[in-house]
């Protein structure tokens, strides 16, 4: 059994400021008029439900990137990190930070034998959730919605 | 409000003290996340006592066999025990017959039942179901594919901002193209208590069958159907202290007489032949195939639990406790309660600032106590409320007040996380 204070700092992982800055004050919140690529993420387990816009323009490189719904302060902040992440990359390397980015969180792979060759950055803030197993899914959500957007998927992305 | 006022004392020499149960329910004995458990979750589904998992493995080690079917020692056993069991769960009702106690899979089943073997057959174009803005889901989608199936129309009657149903529009909405009016007894998100005396009466003057979701109401009062007077009663095991996976549907035998069957197969027949088949008698009809026989064992035991009680006894002493959460709760800084009913049962839905349900649910979760977070399967209205969810806690025969008093000094930790 954990120790209590144990559970104290993964509550504190979980809850870092960088994670509860970006659900307080979401970066690129809003919608995009003129989006080429969206997607939906819904996550029916708690009603989280995520509206990603893209622009990405003729050469496969993402212009500008936004985001609207609701949703808890994993998913509302892996959203805003998202758009932080993608704005001004290819989409073939925002894949690659999405494939990274779930293999990791879902525990497929470790910091160690990570040999994706990308370098997640403020993305390892959302490591918090593997200590949460059901909360994975909040902090995949919006990725799952960006590999719909670029696949051009017309269905809503979700969790389950 | 001091426990002592709560735990009532013995007029009854037969009815034993409730403040002592907790201690028959293995799983809150047990530590979570180096707490000892709070579980405020009872209306999603309820913890089992020691009587109920032990009659189940009994039954397991020893009279397992199919019912009705085998001349043999064990298959009587088990015939006499599921039938033993259906006796006193409708006595536990007040059923006024064993033929109208059917087994289903669940409350879900039940209403599913209906809609389909009850109302589709007669339901045309221009008919309504009536239903409440308080519904569950499984109060809800039965009657939209039963009306998808028919064209008839599925009709909403109001609530008000305390959650509780508007009983004059409902009334309004009650006319001769109502074929059914299918109501919750108690609300699952907002805790309502609906006043089916009245709501039962109204339809009854107008000769409108009436269907109650009984799943929140039967582990917290007194269910009387021959006192009520509704046409249909739904409710689950697993909900009141039994097994998941078996509920009970009952229904007037004038009704159940006339209905066809459910779903065809074994014990459901009296006789097959290509040409043809004879139906079983009630309420065989309803039990196609090799019913929940464990299920059903495990539902009597508990209904043999809960009556050792009393439902009146139970009623009282969750109500006090009910109103003891309740007070607590708006002790807290930033508490919204989603649920203001008058009168209400077992459930207080709430927020607390702007923390998502989901997030509260887990620092909760990190402290031993579990609450449901998220919309309840009651979708129209977390939208009447314009929010995406609640976190609700709901209260069984189990819980006490230091139930509520680690729930209040849990939502503390929350704000402490999220104004860091």
């Amino acid at each position: 059994m954990t120790s209590m204070a144990n559970n104290n700092d993964e509550l504190r992982e979980l809850y870092r400021e960088l994670i509860l800055d970006h659900a307080r004050s979401p970066r690129h919140f809003g919608k995009l008029a003129d989006a080429t690529h969206t997607a939906e993420g819904i996550n029916p387990l708690c009603g989280d439900k995520l509206k990603m816009y893209f622009q990405i323009d003729a050469d496969n490189c993402i212009s500008d990137a936004r985001f609207e719904g609701s949703g808890c302060a994993i998913s509302v902040a892996s959203a805003s990190l998202l758009t932080d992440t993608v704005i001004g990359l290819k989409t073939q390397d925002a894949l690659r930070y999405f494939s990274a980015l779930v293999d990791r969180l879902a525990g497929r792979v470790t910091a160690d034998d990570d040999d994706s060759g990308i370098n997640l950055g403020k993305l390892r803030a959302l490591e918090g959730v593997k200590e949460f197993p059901s909360r994975v899914k909040c902090a995949t959500l919006a990725w799952h919605a960006l590999n719909s957007a670029i696949h051009r998927e017309s269905q809503a992305a979700s969790t389950e | 409000m001091s426990k002592q006022n709560i735990s009532l004392t013995n007029a009854n020499d037969d009815v034993v003290d409730i403040a002592s149960c907790r201690a028959d329910f293995p799983a809150l004995s047990q530590n979570i996340n180096g707490h000892s458990i709070t579980f405020l979750d009872s209306a999603a589904s309820s913890q089992q006592p020691a009587v109920v998992i032990d009659t189940v493995s009994e039954y397991g080690r020893h009279d397992h066999a199919n019912v009705h079917r085998g001349v043999y020692t064990l298959s009587h056993r088990a015939t006499e025990a599921y039938e033993g069991a259906r006796d006193r769960i409708g006595a536990f009702i007040n059923a006024a017959s064993r033929s109208e106690v059917i087994y289903t899979s669940g409350t879900t089943e039940s209403i599913n039942l209906v809609a389909q073997s009850f109302c589709r057959p007669v339901l045309q174009r221009g008919d309504k179901i009536l239903i409440t803005h308080l519904e569950h889901h499984s109060n809800i989608v039965p009657w939209q594919l039963v009306c998808e199936q028919t064209g008839a129309e599925l009709v909403v009657a109001p609530i008000n901002d305390r959650g509780e149903v508007e009983l004059d529009a409902l009334i309004a909405q009650l006319d001769e193209t109502v074929k059914m009016l299918a109501v919750a007894h108690v609300s699952n998100a907002l805790g309502t208590i609906l006043p089916l005396p009245k709501i039962i009466a109204e339809a009854h003057s107008r000769d409108i069958p009436v269907l109650i979701d009984g799943a929140q109401a039967v582990p917290h009062m007194p269910v009387d159907m021959q006192d009520l007077d509704c046409d249909f009663y739904a409710f689950s095991a697993h909900k009141m202290f039994g097994p998941t996976g078996t509920g009970i549907l009952y229904g007037k035998e004038s009704h159940l007489d006339k209905m066809p069957p459910y779903q065809g197969g074994g014990d459901m027949i009296l006789e097959v032949r290509f040409e043809g088949t004879t139906y079983n008698e009630l309420p065989y009809k309803f039990e196609a195939g090799t019913p929940n026989i464990s299920g059903a064992i495990g539902l009597g035991a508990a209904v043999d639990y809960l009556t050792k009680f009393g439902m009146d006894q139970v009623s009282r002493y969750e109500s006090e406790l009910l109103a003891y959460l309740t007070e607590q709760l708006q002790t807290v800084d930033g508490v919204r309660l989603i649920g203001t009913a008058e009168r209400k049962a077992s459930v207080q839905s709430f927020l607390l600032d702007d923390i998502h349900p989901h997030d509260l649910g887990t620092i909760l979760d990190n402290q031993g106590i579990a609450v449901r977070t998220g919309h309840h399967c009651a979708m129209p209205v977390m939208e009447f409320y314009g929010i995406s969810g609640t976190a609700r806690a709901s209260l069984a025969l189990y819980n006490n007040q230091a139930d509520v008093d680690a729930l209040v000094d849990g939502l503390g930790k929350a704000k402490d996380i999220f104004t860091a």
